[in-house]
């Protein structure tokens, strides 16, 4: 792989104009493409992938789909039914190509925004809207799907995701050259994260062990308003290097090339041969969040520079080029994606609010007596509630 | 039966646990070869080998974080903190992570996980190394906390907070590490982890320690004995508290003084004060004292003698409470 631990360094220290300058806009010499914004299909010495026709199809419906799934997510939150929603768009390449590289075997450790991950870990899109809805904190077993539960807090999943990657070293699930049974994980975290303290102590614990793990950062340029240059002054990837292993630049809105790097990066861990930095070079195209307004803090001509590049449209172009589906295809995908919109936006509407009284019992494996009272001395006052509720009805008042 | 120290019975319950379960792991700074900066994990990396017995880089998160990984997958990890004062950069990992994992995912990711941590101060050290942090950790939903005070309990304890379900932040007294023997009975039943318990009976007032503090109550208690008696009770158990043999105490005597390392504000005492307060109202015959460390940090440690609880502090406050 590039820039591995024993290749000769990049000259020290960050040239600004040319790590950000215009040679670097569109991910500088070491961005590994495979489908161009054109839609053109490149080749690279070392990262290629020969994907059928249904397994490219597969890649596309996913990337429609999760766009779909995310547009309908964002309406919701308009529309007052979810609190918060924080968005793919620009991102569904990456985190598709990263999704699908994954054996069923293989756990990750998503940060909030991985909802293309979970979709091909198969987990419901609804149940993703729970925590943004504000009716759960996570729907899904993490143990069931290989898929942990949404981390809020920045970075600190990659530290559980290096633990995880320890474990599996101690079960001696790596390097037995067993196909189902050789396991890797898979760590999100994003630009931002990369300025913490987790972050980097996971590369150093995932470098020290050789665990088998896959740091996957998706560059999406901004940390809420922070730009990509407040966080780091060398290009991502190459951090790597300082800690002793490979580190490679995707192009993040490429899904052959994410999942050709990916499924490289991820094969390696399985073999024993330790972690590998993937940085997907992308672009968030929306707000942080839905309460974010990136109107205050970045160029429109930025954004649009970046639509050249869409992760879909580029596929969209080559299936047709190369007539790898035709028109019913494509309608028979719109209509499947508004099947999925109508079933979400029935379906979150339709989430119970919890019990908070229920939480009593979700603190500890082991209950303990202060939560039994507690538990029951809040019921206690909210049947007098109850109570009180049946005597004004018949105009009893205390 | 055997004599041993705090270390060695910390040691011998670690060892028995890795015997029973091959699932518990141990892992932190210098825990390996060197066994430990206070020699509590000594000879364990010799028989249970380097993936069992991990030393670790020095990042107390990164400790933390990848030790909530490994529960993940099922294994049982023992970390240590290598001294009270280091633990604040897992500090976020213990609290949002670890803490809430069983809440937030219904119980389906179950946090299994001990945080060793010697703490309390005593020994001559340098700053940052004789903290007493406890109050920080048992004032989080989704953490146990217990303190062990006597080589015998360090025994059980260890033994009963790895085989616990959820996560314990256990406390070692580091000043007791070496300096008592007691006799071990490895045939005996152990009292529940979660429980406190009366290691002084007495009638005029009671005492109330855990960690290092207990061995500073049954000395107060002694000294008063001719003039006073003093009932004294050994926590163990900070969260949960297990208050039941304090209220019955407190019935009897009237008289409370609890006695913590710790700063007295908002500490653990406070705590006890509040519900000793709702619980024996009509049998308090003073208001619950507290005997701690004033709202200065920890002081160099030419004086710590001087800031720590002593006899004289304690028997002091109990005068205090006599005269109401």
């Amino acid at each position: 792989m590039t820039h591995s631990a024993g290749d000769s360094p990049r000259e020290f220290g960050p040239d600004l104009a040319e790590v950000f300058g215009p040679s670097q806009r569109d991910g500088g010499p070491d961005l590994v493409q495979l489908l161009t914004p054109e839609g053109e299909r490149v080749h690279h010495p070392e990262f290629d992938v020969d994907l059928s026709a249904e397994e490219l199809l597969g890649l596309y419906r996913d990337m429609v789909l999760v766009r779909r799934l995310d547009t309908e997510a964002t309406a919701l939150q308009r529309h007052g039914e979810l609190g918060i929603w924080a968005q793919l768009l620009g991102q569904e390449a990456a985190q598709i190509g990263a999704g699908r590289a994954l054996r069923r075997q293989d756990h990750v450790f998503p940060t909030y925004r991985e909802h293309g991950v979970a979709w091909c870990k198969g987990i419901d899109p609804l149940d993703l809207l729970g925590l943004f809805r504000g009716v759960d904190q996570g729907a899904w077993d993490p143990a069931e799907f290989g898929f942990g539960l949404y981390t809020i807090v920045i970075g600190a999943q990659t530290l559980h995701a290096t633990g995880y990657a320890m474990a599996i070293q101690r079960d001696g699930d790596v390097g037995t050259g067993e196909p189902d049974r050789d396991a890797a994980v898979l760590a999100h975290f994003g630009d931002g994260a990369s300025s913490q303290g987790d972050v980097n102590e996971a590369f150093i614990f995932a470098a020290s062990y050789n665990a088998p793990v896959v740091l996957f950062c998706q560059n999406n340029q901004w940390a809420i308003s922070e730009p990509i240059e407040r966080q780091t002054r060398i290009p991502l990837y190459q951090r790597a290097l300082g800690f002793g292993f490979p580190g490679v630049r995707v192009d993040g809105n490429d899904v052959i090339a994410t999942y050709a790097v990916t499924k490289a990066a991820l094969q390696r861990a399985r073999d024993g041969q330790g972690p590998t930095l993937v940085e997907a070079y992308t672009y968030r195209m929306g707000a942080h969040t839905t309460t974010d307004d990136p109107t205050r803090y970045r160029l429109s001509e930025d954004v649009e520079n970046w639509k050249l590049k869409d992760p879909i449209a580029r596929v969209t172009a080559y299936l047709r080029r190369m007539g790898l589906a035709d028109e019913r295809w494509f309608t028979d995908l719109q209509a499947e994606a508004d099947d999925l919109g109508a079933r979400l936006r029935e379906g979150c509407k339709a989430l119970p609010d919890p019990r908070y009284v229920e939480g009593f019992d979700l603190v500890y494996a082991e209950q303990t007596d202060e939560l039994r009272a507690q538990k029951a001395a809040w019921q206690a006052y909210q049947d007098s509630f109850e109570t009180d509720h049946t005597l004004g009805e018949t105009g009893a008042h205390r | 039966m055997s004599r041993i120290t705090l270390a060695k019975g910390l040691n011998a319950g670690l060892r028995k646990a890795m015997e029973d379960d091959p699932k518990v792991l141990l892992m932190g700074e210098d825990v390996g070869k060197l066994g430990g900066v206070f020699r509590i994990t000594d000879g364990l990396q010799k028989d249970f080998g380097e993936d069992r017995v991990i030393d670790s880089p020095l990042a107390e998160s990164g400790i933390v974080g990848t030790a909530v990984g490994m529960a993940l997958r099922g294994y049982r990890p023992v970390v240590e903190i290598q001294f009270d004062g280091f633990v604040y950069p897992a500090y976020d990992q213990i609290v949002c992570q670890v803490a809430k994992m069983h809440y937030r995912s219904r119980g389906r990711s179950p946090m299994p996980m001990v945080i060793r941590i010697p703490f309390g101060g005593g020994i001559g050290a340098v700053e940052h190394h004789s903290e007493s942090p406890e109050a920080q950790f048992a004032h989080t939903p989704g953490l146990k906390v217990v303190a062990c005070s006597n080589p015998v309990d360090g025994y059980w304890m260890i033994q009963q907070a790895i085989a616990c379900d959820d996560p314990v932040i256990f406390l070692e007294p580091k000043r007791q590490y070496h300096a008592d023997k007691a006799d071990l009975d490895e045939t005996a039943t152990p009292a529940p982890l979660f429980t406190s318990r009366t290691v002084r009976a007495g009638t005029d007032a009671t005492l109330v320690g855990y960690g290092p503090t207990v061995k500073t109550c049954l000395r107060a208690a002694e000294a008063a004995e001719d003039s006073t008696s003093l009932e004294v009770i050994d926590l163990r158990t900070l969260s949960p508290l297990d208050l039941g043999p304090v209220h019955d105490s407190v019935r009897r005597t009237g008289r409370l003084v609890v006695v913590h390392e710790a700063h007295v504000n908002l500490g653990m005492g406070a705590e006890v004060a509040a519900r000793v307060t709702e619980e024996c109202f009509y049998s308090l015959e003073a208001p619950v004292l507290r005997v701690g460390a004033p709202d200065t940090p920890y002081p160099p440690s030419r004086v710590e003698e001087e800031y720590l609880p002593d006899l004289d502090r304690v028997l002091d406050a109990v005068d205090r409470a006599l005269e109401y």
